[in-house]
């Protein structure tokens, strides 16, 4: 008997559920873009460098990338289709709006999923390489510039907008810190 | 032939050991593991080599277990139409003579001079960490100085884990002195880079007496001298004074550059003296 290459597997996508067979190779990132038509998330450098492909993989950033389509099985997956409430945009998509926190755009949807899981990374209080005291006693450190440059190191903008970037989530940070 | 993914094994805990130190499940990821109260309480300085290596995204999805075995990056490992004793057992080292300015200057043969990248073992290295795996034929230990094999003349052989084993976790010891430790890092960009140069330190002052130094430096090819060494623990020295000369380094010493990457000599004789100097100023306070 010829050895299975391929797997059925169902994939929950932004409350969703898809149900595929996939060649046992194929990346989560492949497998949204090619197989379910959900081309928000972009491929960039495809070897986990660029962060153009960040999803959020059970509500922690990941590079799609890397991530087999196999082992995103019963995993909540959500893609920058899915980040906004209906009509109404998610805060971080408004911020990157209103402060043109993007010039091709194609970075845009990796950066603005990196952005929610960093924003609630840090409101759970997680130090980064930024951070001058990590213990815990020393408590969270203000969301800086250079705190958000440090944590969002991971998505790479090869127009360079990273000013406005800054700004927008800063921007995003403190109106969902308001909300709260 | 089957693909199993590991990461689902229940092995992603820290819990505290009976005797003060702290156990470390192979599948914990790196942000859990710097994020965990008691390593930035107890090892601070793990928790700082943690969060100094990769990005957000990819320290969600590394792991423990992971980050001891992962694959040099030296571009003539990769590089399929050039020698490489690491991947090709006897055909030569293309780095020696060529592109080399950031690999290792401790640890290294001329049979390789590739270096192991991760941070997080510069720090458990510092803290004398032990890694535990499990086989067919049970469980084992290996410190992790030991758990790196030397490079000598067959860099194809990076670790002392038996053959169809599977590390299970890590465990750090019991050491007061961690809880004064700092990471430190060069690397050719601000964030999300490789180090060229980094260093572990851990400082122990009581009463203006330097009771317990401890050093590690990386990145370096793994083994005895390399990133799985450390110096010290120096007890009853007097504490460092500032701007002193570098104090005596045997690892250091023991550095084989080539004429690309002499310059890491001074850097991490740098390192030392500014990691040494911050903790003596933080023990001072």
């Amino acid at each position: 008997m010829a050895p299975s290459t391929t797997s059925a597997l169902t994939l929950n996508i932004n409350g969703e559920k898809h149900t595929l067979s996939v060649d046992h190779r194929t990346t989560l990132l492949d497998a949204l873009r090619e197989r379910l038509d959900l081309t928000g998330t972009k491929k960039g450098c495809d070897q986990g460098q660029c962060g153009a492909c960040t999803v959020l993989i059970d509500g922690r950033r990941a590079v799609s990338c890397l991530q087999l389509a196999v082992a995103a099985e019963g995993r909540e997956i959500t893609t920058i289709e899915g980040v906004a409430d209906g009509d109404r945009l998610h805060p971080v998509q408004q911020a990157f709006l209103d402060l043109d926190g993007f010039q091709c755009g194609y970075c845009t949807p990796g950066q603005i999923c990196s952005a929610i899981a960093m924003i609630e990374e840090h409101a759970a209080g997680w130090p980064s390489a930024a951070t001058e005291d990590v213990r815990p006693e020393a408590g969270v450190p203000e969301l800086t510039a250079e705190e958000i440059r440090e944590r969002m190191s991971g998505n790479l903008c090869r127009c360079g907008a990273y000013v406005s970037i800054v700004q927008a989530v800063a921007e995003a940070a403190r109106a969902e810190e308001e909300a709260v | 032939m089957r693909l199993v993914d590991v990461r689902e094994l229940p092995l992603d805990g820290i819990e505290s050991t009976a005797d003060g130190g702290l156990r470390i499940g192979a599948t914990v990821t790196n942000s859990d593991l710097a994020a965990h109260p008691e390593v930035r309480r107890r090892y601070p300085a793990l928790a700082q080599a943690v969060l100094a290596g990769a990005s957000g995204q990819l320290r969600n999805m590394a792991t423990v277990g992971g980050n001891l075995l992962q694959r040099t990056r030296c571009g003539y490992f990769t590089d399929l139409s050039k020698p490489c004793n690491k991947r090709a057992p006897g055909t030569g080292c293309s780095a020696v003579e060529g592109e080399h300015h950031n690999h290792a200057i401790l640890g290294a043969t001329e049979h390789c001079v590739a270096i192991h990248p991760s941070d997080m073992a510069v720090a458990l290295a510092a803290f004398d960490a032990v890694v535990t795996y499990e086989s067919a034929d049970g469980t084992g230990q290996l410190p992790l100085a030991a758990f790196y094999l030397p490079v000598g003349d067959t860099p194809h052989l990076e670790t002392a884990l038996p053959a169809g084993a599977l590390i299970t976790g890590v465990i750090l010891p019991p050491a007061p002195v961690a809880a004064h430790s700092r990471y430190r890092k060069v690397r050719e960009r601000a964030s999300y880079a490789f180090a060229i140069g980094s260093i572990t330190g851990a400082l122990d002052v009581r009463d203006g007496v330097v009771r317990e130094v401890r050093l590690a430096f990386g990145p370096s090819r793994p083994g005895r001298g390399g990133t799985g060494g450390r110096a010290g623990p120096d007890r009853g020295a007097r504490r460092t004074p500032r701007r002193s000369p570098p104090p005596r380094s045997a690892e250091l010493a023991a550095a084989r550059p080539l004429p690309h990457n002499a310059y890491k000599v001074t850097l991490l004789r740098n390192l030392v003296v500014a990691l040494l100097t911050e903790l003596t100023e933080e023990a001072a306070r």
